[in-house]
């Protein structure tokens, strides 16, 4: 067992480390979830006020659309020198390289996230400071759950053909309910008067997904990534 | 330790439903045996390096590492396997230090540091152990990417296409340190254009047509002659 | 074609030919009117639609970790059929809405976690279409995972919206109404598994078609 998280460390590490030195995908990731964020406003912002409960489901389908977008690039990555081949050829236990993947991604989404989140708030006076902690939590399972099935699909896509355009074709129906619990959780804490029952049952929903689709990808890597 | 002394192919082949990439190889290496595949690209001599190097399953035929079979020894087996793919399997972000010391972990490797450090004075490269791989040239990439390869002590060393790029010194020092493996005896399967350059290193040479082995030429001559005949006589 | 099968498509072909006077002889219902006699087609196609999804996850979950080379071609065949009956179950149920509801689409629980579950099968055909060579492993990777999200698609949607009149009517249909339904669910179910097995038929020929070719090539 502490080979896996000695494994999944090291990846992660290394991850990061390419990361802080070149910042292609933070930068690149994060830009582009401001300019989803502008472009949602030219068309939700109506005489200079935002239409009511949009904010929640600007935040979620930003933080999908980045997400793939950084999914994509990070698996780029690793097949420019065919880096993943050499990853699956070590001894070391696959599941543990996904679980390094996916920590990866988690970091880089959370870090997008704390900029992303301020910026819905200011735009669409949402009130982000009103649940700080149900918010997060909502945020947190909700992003493991996208990010736990969109590793597993961007690591498996690597060897097929037409894999950019794959990636939201597969990955978008299958979170649809992260989707759904993400935005409904997130409107109920955002609404004139906060529902923290409501947010409770989906944050709950999101936590049984992550549980369930985590182990299945772990599971499933394996044979997923063996040709 | 699942050590082994002779890899055996015996009537591998990989298709894709109809597009055969190989067909039928059979050869046999024992420890200390260089084997050369050789070929016109596409003939299939990245596929065999893949499935001995068990990243791609068979379709048909078996690989045997002494008594092991691929699907029944997995990780254990893994570990006494090193690989140069053509893409060379370094993060360009990396140093060649950061590099090395990231494989020698992911091998489980005790002292993964020193074995870094030892392994880019080999390549001569010490002076630039610090520099980011994405700055070397290809000929220095190469030679961190094969120390990146033996790193970890492999019985079985593939090669995918080690000579492109490489100046005469550089190809002859890449020559020295397989002859090196060799006396420590490990079995080197290599595909290459460059004729030239391992005339003479190989012991044993498959030469591959269309995913194919075709048969060796009788005739004694360089192996540029025999490749040449080799070719034309299918 | 196997006479098992040649049978299955010969009574199915009779049944539909016979569906619509069977459905005819439904009683009328007074709300609905004649359009409410959709619902015997409809139904039936939703049921093959999840039973199709489910062989296909069941099937792939067996290619994926059996290994089992039968199995690929009986998801693949689910994998359409579900696409089939989830597009008649889709377009007849707006027909049904237009009526009940007063509008063509309503975002209904029940519709949409439906279209939800379509849309993950178009995208497994997809995979499979545009996924270049090994993307038989990918796409059952797919179909286990889509059928593993099933309970919660519904469980979102459900909590999100609903409007659908409840499957607990069925039992408590009226004799008269409940024979025609059951009919055609029969009819329904004998043209899937005729159909299941035809496909799945044509995908080992071609495997073994590619086989021969790839000996004689050998040869």
């Amino acid at each position: 067992m502490s080979a896996f998280f000695r494994v999944a460390a090291l990846v992660v590490r290394k991850d990061l480390t390419v990361e802080v030195r070149s910042l292609e995908v933070v930068s690149t990731t994060l830009f582009f979830a401001v300019t989803v964020v502008l472009i949602f406003a030219f068309g939700f912002v109506k005489e200079g006020v935002p239409m009511d409960g949009v904010a929640a489901a600007i935040l979620w389908i930003t933080v999908a659309f980045s997400g793939t977008l950084a999914l994509g690039r990070t698996f780029e990555r690793e097949r420019q020198a065919d880096t993943l081949r050499a990853l699956m050829l070590a001894p070391a236990d696959r599941p543990a390289l996904y679980a390094g993947k996916l920590v990866g991604m988690l970091l880089l989404m959370a870090l997008v996230e704390l900029i992303l989140v301020p910026l819905v708030g200011l735009l669409f006076q949402a009130p982000i400071f009103r649940a700080p902690l149900r918010l997060a939590g909502l945020l947190a399972a909700g992003t493991l759950g996208f990010a736990a099935i969109g590793t597993l699909f961007a690591a498996m896509l690597v060897r097929a053909r037409s894999r950019d355009v794959l990636l939201p074709v597969l990955l978008y129906p299958m979170t649809v309910p992260v989707m759904i619990a993400g935005v409904r959780g997130t409107a109920a804490l955002f609404q004139p008067q906060p529902d923290a029952g409501m947010a409770q049952f989906w944050f709950a929903l999101l936590v049984f997904f992550d549980v369930v689709f985590v182990t299945l990808a772990l599971w499933t890597f394996e044979p997923l990534m063996t040709d | 330790m699942s050590d082994f002394d002779t890899v055996s192919a015996d009537g591998v082949g990989r298709h894709y439903g109809r597009r055969r990439a190989l067909t039928n190889i059979s050869f046999t290496a024992r420890a200390g045996d260089i084997v050369g595949l050789l070929g016109h690209n596409g003939a299939g001599k990245s596929t065999l390096l893949s499935i001995l190097g068990t990243l791609l399953a068979a379709s048909t035929g078996v690989v045997r590492y002494g008594g092991l079979t691929s699907d029944a020894a997995g990780a254990s087996l893994r570990a006494r396997i090193g690989m140069l793919g053509h893409d060379l399997f370094l993060y360009p972000e990396l140093s060649a230090r950061e590099n090395l010391v990231f494989f020698g972990r992911l091998y489980d490797m005790p002292e993964a540091a020193r074995a870094a450090d030892a392994a880019l004075e080999r390549a001569g490269l010490a002076a630039r152990a610090d520099d980011l791989v994405s700055s070397f040239s290809r000929g220095m990439r190469q030679r961190v990417a094969l120390e990146r390869a033996l790193l970890h002590g492999p019985r079985l060393l593939l090669l995918d296409e080690p000579f492109t790029g490489l100046d005469q010194a550089s190809a002859a020092a890449l020559v020295g340190r397989l002859r090196e493996e060799q006396a420590r005896g490990v079995v080197t399967v290599l595909a290459t254009h460059d004729l030239d350059v391992v005339d003479g290193l190989l012991n044993e040479v498959v030469f591959l047509q269309g995913g194919k082995r075709v048969a060796a030429p009788a005739s004694a001559g360089t192996l540029r002659d025999r490749y040449r005949e080799a070719m034309h006589a299918s | 074609m196997t006479t098992a099968v040649k049978a299955q498509l010969g009574i199915a072909a009779l049944m539909f030919a016979a569906s619509p006077w069977v459905i005819n002889a439904a009683p009328h219902e007074a709300t609905m009117g004649l359009v409410y006699k959709i619902y015997f087609y409809h139904m039936p196609s939703a049921w093959m639609f999840m039973l199709g999804a489910i062989v296909a996850g069941v099937a792939s979950a067996r290619f994926l970790f059996a290994k089992r080379q039968a199995s690929d071609a009986t998801a693949v065949a689910a994998a359409e059929l579900a696409v089939v009956f989830g597009l008649l179950a889709l377009v007849t149920g707006p027909l049904w809405a237009r009526k009940a509801w007063g509008v063509w689409w309503v975002w209904d629980a029940r519709l949409t976690s439906s279209l939800m579950l379509f849309l993950i099968f178009v995208a497994y055909l997809l995979l499979r279409q545009f996924g270049g060579p090994g993307s038989e492993k990918l796409s059952a990777g797919l179909a286990l995972f889509g059928m593993a999200n099933v309970p919660f698609i519904y469980v979102s949607v459900n909590y999100w919206r609903t409007l659908h009149p409840k499957t607990s009517v069925v039992p408590t249909l009226p004799v008269a109404m409940g024979i025609p339904l059951w009919f055609c669910v029969c009819a329904f179910l004998l043209l899937f598994l005729a159909l299941l097995s035809l496909r799945a038929t044509l995908e080992t020929h071609r495997a073994r078609i590619d086989s021969l070719y790839l000996s004689h090539d050998e040869a």
